[in-house]
């Protein structure tokens, strides 16, 4: 009781802190339902064959018609229409991306929508463990035509980075995700958004989700936290799409595999195997006796699946100590040792 | 200062804490809300006084089953078609008091999934409310009942809770006839053993029969989309499952499609069709249909698909300025042997399937219980022939009150005046029909010609009388095929009433019944298929020579009345060669 005349005090929204009323049957969870629809849009675009879904959810951020979405392969077409919530269809195009996020935005072609629209400004609540959330998408495309899109309740179980499995899960978002006991993100679900059940925004649902090992499904939401600023300067037309940077992320990393002399091969694909494909002459590798087209497969005895993943555990080694390498050479297994120069530990690797 | 500070401490504590944990429940001691404690209590309450009227159902073999919902004390109890579906005529059911009892089919609905069956052994079962469809609304709360994963070995359902996540959606057909229309979505956890089983509402009315699941490539489990048959659309096929036949869903006989402007159109329309004698052609945009707006093509598919082959549907159409508005016969959407053909599913990949039993093993059915064998009845189009009997003799039992009609050989001649004035005479014998009417005369032969449409645009009255003596004379025994079809409403707007089907030769009647006196109300009569039937409407008693005849035979045809004939005097004449 305190605590709830507390929150109160603080200026916090009702809404974000599920009352017991909301138990029980009657409540204002169905006008909240409403109110999320009406700012809820269903995107088709490409796919449509193997599997790969055609559709995905969107919400719309401005009320000139700037719908968030989710980047995936159904906005890679020419042709993308947008079903708004009042059933009418529009065409639109990508205004920009931001695929480390998995954000798009898209602007709605027509003029003097004046949409139903969702207010990032206002929209700053957060979850934890617990919070009774709710998710909307179009989800294997159930609502046609007209038809609103689905909706699922369920409870954040966790707020967590998604990147902790890294390799195991196939996401290119490595940040905070609200993990939830729902199955929100099912086919076309990505893009719609994972609400409290007083309809404040939380985040927007991602992709399918899959542990490559246990072939398990996560369900996850991106915070809107991290998406709100990308979509604002989209829409302003000042934002730069954030490069995948390698420099970028070696600079925090502590070790990068050219202090040891070994240059891989161009990282051009989402798994690209830990081929090494020049060797800088007198190098710590050199000395060991690595050589171009090595595979590199373990790091300290951990199995590496990708050029990415061996510059990420090469980040994470300690200074001063013994790197150890197996690579395949033709046929052959070979293990290496070699020296870990000393270094000093930089701000915010520690992890 | 100290202590100041240390409320300050704490205020800052406090509020970090208040931040952090936003939406968590208020953490005073762990106490919890008395309201969330009532809500639960409340939830248990329902579960627990549902729990006795759902249905585990196996086939005799014991090899899989599903689940099912009681809906009456004698039995009747509702399921899938797909869970009766090679389960044979008699299957297993479980209740929750841990008594198994026998059950068998009654009627089917391929198309939409359902079938209902009757538990056997006692006239006091449990049963659930059937409550309104309609009024759900996305985020209420259901409860989903029944035997997931066949788990309840003493019969004691699973429950599942959750909430609506769509209403009226519509599924495309799974590689069968089968289409969910009109349905309802839930997240409510739905898995194989689920189907057939009961959705409750929050307040434990049944409004629905959990079906249907999109499971895609997360394996037969549940990922959070099931999909229910609404209880209201069960509702209109309920006499029609009662009368043991395999029944039919309707088309329109014609197709819809969205203009650009997102009007739904006509595109495609069987000019045999009654939509189209009506003046419905290609390009008229559909209004309404079934008193519903019509704004996509899956609303349209979503009325249509809820109701059952022959009802009378108002459609609203308009072409250009003009509306037009006109009750349609519904036709059958397949052929008898589309329904009686297997139908096994083929899921198509990106479609929900069904949350099927575990596949069975190949034994041989088990035999039926000896003392129910006499519960089934073998015939072509029935799935048991022997509930359409009882029904018949439900819906007849009031016949014998009018009199004894076979003992009235000779020509029966009705004389009068129409609400118009003019008098007529109207002569109903066994070799001819005749009608002397406006100074005109109308002759009907029936030893060897057809049927005809005399007087011309009434639909054939003149054969459509000679029906109706054949009937009160001899009831089934005068026709090739004889049998109750269920429910509907009276011209597609008056009351539900019983109706019995007849049909002699190419013509087929539709018998109206009041479902409270069993009293006969009329008859639809159509010489052949694909033209405008004569519809006869009785009204008033006349009692003469110890039958009961009506006082006023209302005539119909095409929309318009023929006639309104006023029965002053009825006569038996013996027959004169003519």
């Amino acid at each position: 009781m305190t605590n709830r005349v507390l929150t109160g005090l603080l200026g916090l929204t009702i809404a974000c802190v599920s009352f017991p009323g909301d138990v029980v049957g009657q409540s204002p969870v169905h006008s909240t339902i409403q109110r999320v629809q009406q700012r809820m849009v269903k995107v088709f675009g490409a796919g449509g064959i193997r599997r790969l879904h055609s559709y995905s959810t969107g919400f719309v951020v401005s009320p000139a018609g700037h719908v968030a979405t989710v980047w995936s392969h159904v906005l890679d077409t020419e042709e993308l229409t947008v079903v708004l919530a009042d059933g009418r269809k529009v065409t639109a195009k990508v205004l920009n991306a931001e695929p480390q996020l998995d954000l798009a935005v898209l602007e709605l072609q027509a003029e003097d929508l004046d949409l139903p629209s969702w207010n990032l400004e206002a929209e700053s609540s957060d979850a934890g463990p617990g919070t009774r959330v709710l998710g909307f998408s179009n989800m294997f495309r159930v609502a046609t035509g007209d038809e609103m899109v689905s909706v699922l309740h369920g409870v954040v179980a966790a707020k967590a980075p998604l990147a902790t499995r890294r390799g195991a899960f196939e996401t290119s978002y490595e940040g905070t995700a609200f993990i939830v006991d729902a199955v929100t993100n099912n086919p076309g679900a990505g893009g719609g958004v994972l609400t409290t059940r007083g309809g404040r925004l939380l985040g927007m649902i991602g992709k399918e989700l899959r542990n490559a090992e246990s072939n398990t499904w996560v369900n996850y939401a991106v915070p809107i936290a991290e998406l709100k600023q990308p979509i604002q300067q989209i829409i302003a037309g000042q934002y730069k799409a954030r490069q995948r940077d390698p420099e970028e992320t070696e600079a925090k990393a502590r070790f990068r595999p050219l202090e040891f002399g070994i240059v891989l091969v161009p990282d051009v694909l989402f798994r690209t195997p830990a081929f090494i494909d020049r060797v800088q002459p007198g190098s710590v590798a050199a000395g060991v006796g690595l050589r171009p087209d090595d595979l590199v497969l373990f790091v300290n005895g951990d199995l590496v699946q990708s050029c990415r993943v061996f510059k990420q555990r090469l980040g994470r080694i300690k200074s001063g100590g013994v790197l150890k390498l197996t690579v395949r050479r033709g046929d052959k297994l070979v293990p290496v040792e070699l020296p870990v120069p000393e270094k000093p530990a930089t701000p915010g690797d520690n992890k | 200062m100290r202590l100041l500070e240390r409320q300050c401490h704490g205020l800052v504590w406090l509020c970090m804490a208040a931040t952090m944990t936003l939406a968590v429940l208020p953490q005073t001691g762990w106490a919890v809300d008395p309201a969330v404690l009532a809500a639960e209590a409340k939830r248990i309450g329902v579960a627990s006084r549902l729990a006795p009227s759902v249905v585990a159902i196996f086939s005799r073999g014991g090899q899989g089953g599903g689940s099912g919902v009681l809906i009456s004390p004698d039995g009747y109890a509702l399921t899938n078609f797909h869970v009766t579906r090679g389960a044979g005529t008699f299957m297993k059911c479980g209740l929750n008091n841990g008594q198994l009892y026998d059950a068998v089919i009654v009627g089917i609905d391929p198309t939409g999934d359902v079938a209902l069956v009757k538990l056997l052994g006692r006239d006091d079962f449990p049963h659930a409310v059937l409550g309104d469809s309609d009024t759900l609304r996305v985020g209420d709360w259901t409860f989903a009942m029944g035997n997931p994963f066949l788990l309840a070995t003493d019969f004691q359902p699973t429950v599942t809770y959750g909430i609506v996540s769509g209403v009226h959606r519509y599924q495309y057909p799974a590689g069968t006839i089968l289409e969910y229309t009109d349905c309802i979505q839930v997240d409510t956890s739905i898995n194989p053993g689920n189907s057939g089983g009961p959705l409750f509402s929050a307040a434990g009315q049944l409004v629905g029969i959990n079906g249907r699941g999109s499971f895609e490539k997360r394996g037969r489990v549940n990922s959070g989309a099931g999909y229910a048959i609404s209880i209201n659309q069960i509702k209109l096929f309920m006499d029609h499952l009662r009368s043991g036949r395999v029944v039919d869903h309707a088309t329109l006989g014609a197709t819809v499609t969205t203009r650009e402007d997102g009007a739904v159109v006509v595109d495609g329309i069987l000019d045999d069709s009654e939509a189209f004698r009506r003046g419905l052609r290609e390009g008229d945009e559909i209004v309404s249909f079934g008193k519903r707006p019509v704004r996509s093509v899956n609303q349209f598919k979503n009325i249509l698909g809820i109701y059952p082959k022959g009802w009378k549907l108002p459609l609203v159409f308009r072409r250009d300025q003009s509306r037009t508005e006109t009750l349609l016969r519904l036709r059958g959407l397949h052929r008898a042997s589309e329904l009686a053909g297997p139908s096994k599913p083929k899921p198509k990949p990106g479609r929900p399937g069904q949350p099927k039993r575990p596949a069975r093993s190949k034994t041989p059915v088990a035999k039926p219980p000896e003392k129910y064998k006499h519960l089934h009845i073998k015939k072509s189009g029935f799935a048991n022939y022997y509930f359409n009997q009882q029904e018949q003799n439900r819906t007849l039992a009031g016949m014998s009150r009018l009199g004894d009609f076979a003992g009235a050989s000779g020509a029966w001649v009705l004389a009068g005046k129409t609400a118009a004035g003019e008098t007529y005479q109207l002569t109903v014998a066994e070799t001819g029909v005749g009608l002397s009417w406006k100074q005109k005369a109308y002759f009907q032969e029936l030893k060897s010609a057809e049927p005809l449409d005399e007087p011309k645009g009434s639909g054939g009255l003149l054969y459509a009388m000679h029906m109706w003596r054949t009937f009160l004379a001899q009831r089934d025994k005068g026709f090739g095929e004889f049998y109750y079809l269920g429910s509907e409403p009276l011209d597609g707007v008056g009351d539900r009433v019983d109706v019995v089907i007849s049909e002699l030769g190419n013509v087929r009647c539709r018998w109206y019944f009041d479902r409270k006196e069993a009293r006969l109300l009329g008859f639809d009569s159509q010489r052949q298929e694909d033209v405008d039937e004569c519809e006869v409407r009785f009204s008033g008693d006349n009692q003469s020579s110890g039958r009961h005849w009506p006082r006023t035979i209302l005539v119909r045809s095409a929309g318009k009345v023929l006639a309104s004939f006023g029965v002053e005097s009825v006569t038996i004449r013996a027959e004169t060669a003519k």
